[in-house]
């Protein structure tokens, strides 16, 4: 088994990348209660107490709390030791000396800046003295979600914090390192050719608009949405911020960057950690919170063999999905009450939706759905977290609504229709997590 | 179109080598004949990973798909902004696919599905050739 530090990363056996498996094992063992966010930054100020380190500790402190369980009675930490929003932070420049007095260190001098281990967790965070359990999962929440849900259903854990952090430093996203270069490694084929950041969503959604038609403009309204969705998200970045709302001239007047990917369809880069406790059901009796299942967890299985997925690929694997998160979970699509699927890039979220197909929605159809009511009061709603266009690029908002829609307590983001099954994951198609959240086991 | 010199390594030696004769080389698997591109250690199919030979294919193929790029990542491309972005499927096996800046072509007039064919341009900074597509 693969480590880093003392924590071993996970295997790849626990992930359901296959159709035919049947119903998860997992299933009505394992419930989200706690629900815990830091606050939102756009940049660290490089003070101790905003580093991605502290957010980390306050929002692991903020899910126990919720869920009202002791710190000392929680036993396993699930996380993924990557940070970076893509920010660098230079080989020579020194490390805060107030950081460095306020913190123990952990595996290495980047610990708590632009990484996080458990050791570094558990060397600042003394109040959790009882974890026997820890594992990484990488990329970002939705697959530390699977991880737990695994490690819980299995019993190698009972109350388990399931930890996302992302710092954002100093300087233009993706600009440093290897894209300043003159040079380029031979087997890095896409940066030779500039097909990074939206490319990969700009290919896919001018090849969606010539085969099935519409318009880049038959966005707005899922943008627009978003934007709304964020601005009634307490923990997001935008209501915390810059509470701007958005509108569709705004979005169709908005600058190009890897055209038809324009501004609105990128997310923003920040500071932000949230953090979940998972337990069993029969633990989630005595916890404040109502319990939600993880009702299946999936692992998108591509293995195109250019250098892009196209959109077949894409839909392809959207399709597999919906089908093993279905079959996972005992469920069609009818079953769903809202959708969560990942948005970072906007682009893209139609093809998932569209691979669930909810509320009926076929290849193809996407746009035109968006076109219709999907607010959250109307009976088809569509992404109400907002999802990153919403609150910023974390791809952990979707996971907190589900839990809030169906423990009834979204507040002002609470959809009108009864919120008993909900979906969600990314980042995307072409690689990712994703899961089913229920009300009940069934 | 400027671009990044490529430096190639023990595994794409063969295809940057080809490139600067002029040839498009493709790694090929031996036992089921799959084609690569980029190079992999094994091959996606059968999973052999010690049994890979390089063979030139024509390079023609068509257009599936494109952006363009107004706002880079890569300081070299910066410049030429916006430029087209395509995808090119590779006739002789169309799941084999070659980015292009389509050189010539205006930004966002691109006809998908459209013939093309493969030259090779110069790259400034160690003069490495790399594939490039143009219209038949």
């Amino acid at each position: 088994m693969t480590t880093i530090g003392q924590t071993p990363v996970v295997p790849q056996e626990w992930f359901r990348k296959y159709e035919g498996l049947g119903a998860w094992e997992g299933k009505g063992k394992v419930v989200a209660v706690g629900v815990g966010h830091s606050p939102t930054a756009r940049r660290w100020d490089g003070a101790p107490e905003t580093s991605i380190g502290a957010l980390a500790i306050d929002s692991l402190r903020r899910a126990a709390e919720d869920a009202g369980v002791p710190l000392d009675q929680v036993d396993g930490l699930v996380m993924d030791p990557t940070t970076t929003t893509g920010a660098y932070w230079p080989e020579d420049r020194p490390i805060p000396e107030d950081f460095l007095a306020a913190f123990k260190p952990g595996l290495n001098r980047m610990d708590g800046i632009n990484s996080l281990s458990t050791e570094w967790i558990l060397n600042n965070f003394p109040e959790l003295s009882n974890i026997q359990f820890t594992m990484y999962a990488s990329t970002c929440m939705s697959q530390a979600i699977c991880v737990a849900a695994e490690a819980v259903a299995r019993g190698l854990t009972k109350n388990c914090l399931v930890l996302k952090a992302w710092d954002n430093l100093e300087g233009r996203y993706g600009q440093g390192g290897a894209a300043a270069e003159d040079t380029v490694s031979g087997r890095d084929v896409a940066s030779l050719w500039g097909a990074v950041g939206p490319y990969y969503p700009a290919y896919w959604f001018n090849q969606y608009l010539h085969k099935y038609g519409g318009s880049h403009d038959m966005m707005a309204p899922f943008v627009v949405n978003s934007k709304r969705n964020g601005l009634l998200f307490p923990e997001g970045f935008w209501y915390q911020n810059r509470p701007e709302p958005l509108s569709v001239e705004d979005y169709l007047a908005a600058r190009w960057i890897i055209q038809p990917v324009n501004l609105y369809d990128c997310d923003i880069p920040i500071m932000s950690s949230a953090a979940y406790l998972f337990t069993t059901p029969e633990r989630a009796k005595d916890m404040k919170q109502k319990p939600v299942y993880i009702m299946s967890h999936t692992q998108a299985n591509t293995k195109h063999r250019g250098v892009e997925q196209t959109l077949e690929e894409c839909e392809e694997s959207a399709t597999r999905i919906a089908h093993i998160l279905y079959e996972g979970a005992g469920i069609t699509s009818s079953d769903l009450s809202f959708e969560n699927m990942y948005d970072g890039y906007t682009l893209f979220h139609h093809l998932m939706m569209e691979g669930l197909k909810y509320r009926g929605v076929q290849r193809g159809e996407g746009l035109d759905f968006y076109q219709t009511d999907i607010s959250i009061e109307g009976p088809n709603p569509v992404s109400p977290s907002g999802g990153n266009a919403g609150s910023g690029r974390t791809r952990f908002w979707m996971h907190t609504d589900c839990i809030q829609q169906i423990q009834g307590r979204a507040g002002a983001r609470q959809i009108r229709v009864p919120a008993e099954v909900g979906v969600s994951g990314g980042p995307h198609p072409r690689g990712g997590d994703f899961m089913t959240w229920g009300a009940s086991v069934d | 179109m400027p671009k990044q010199s490529p430096v190639p390594d023990e595994l794409t030696k063969p295809f940057w080598d080809g490139c600067n004769e002029g040839r498009l080389v493709l790694q090929s698997c031996k036992p089921c004949h799959r084609l690569n591109f980029p190079a992999k250690t094994a091959c996606t199919q059968c999973g052999s990973g010690d049994n890979f030979e390089w063979r030139e294919v024509k390079g023609l193929g068509k257009i599936t798909g494109y952006g363009v790029v107004n706002d880079s990542r890569i300081r070299q491309l910066q410049e030429q902004q916006p430029f087209n972005l395509a995808v090119i499927s590779l006739y002789e096996d169309p799941e084999i696919l070659f980015y292009s800046h389509l050189p010539g072509l205006p930004p966002n007039e691109v006809p998908i599905g459209a013939d093309v064919e493969v030259f090779f341009e110069d790259t400034p900074a160690t003069g490495q050739k790399v594939p490039e597509w143009r219209l038949r």
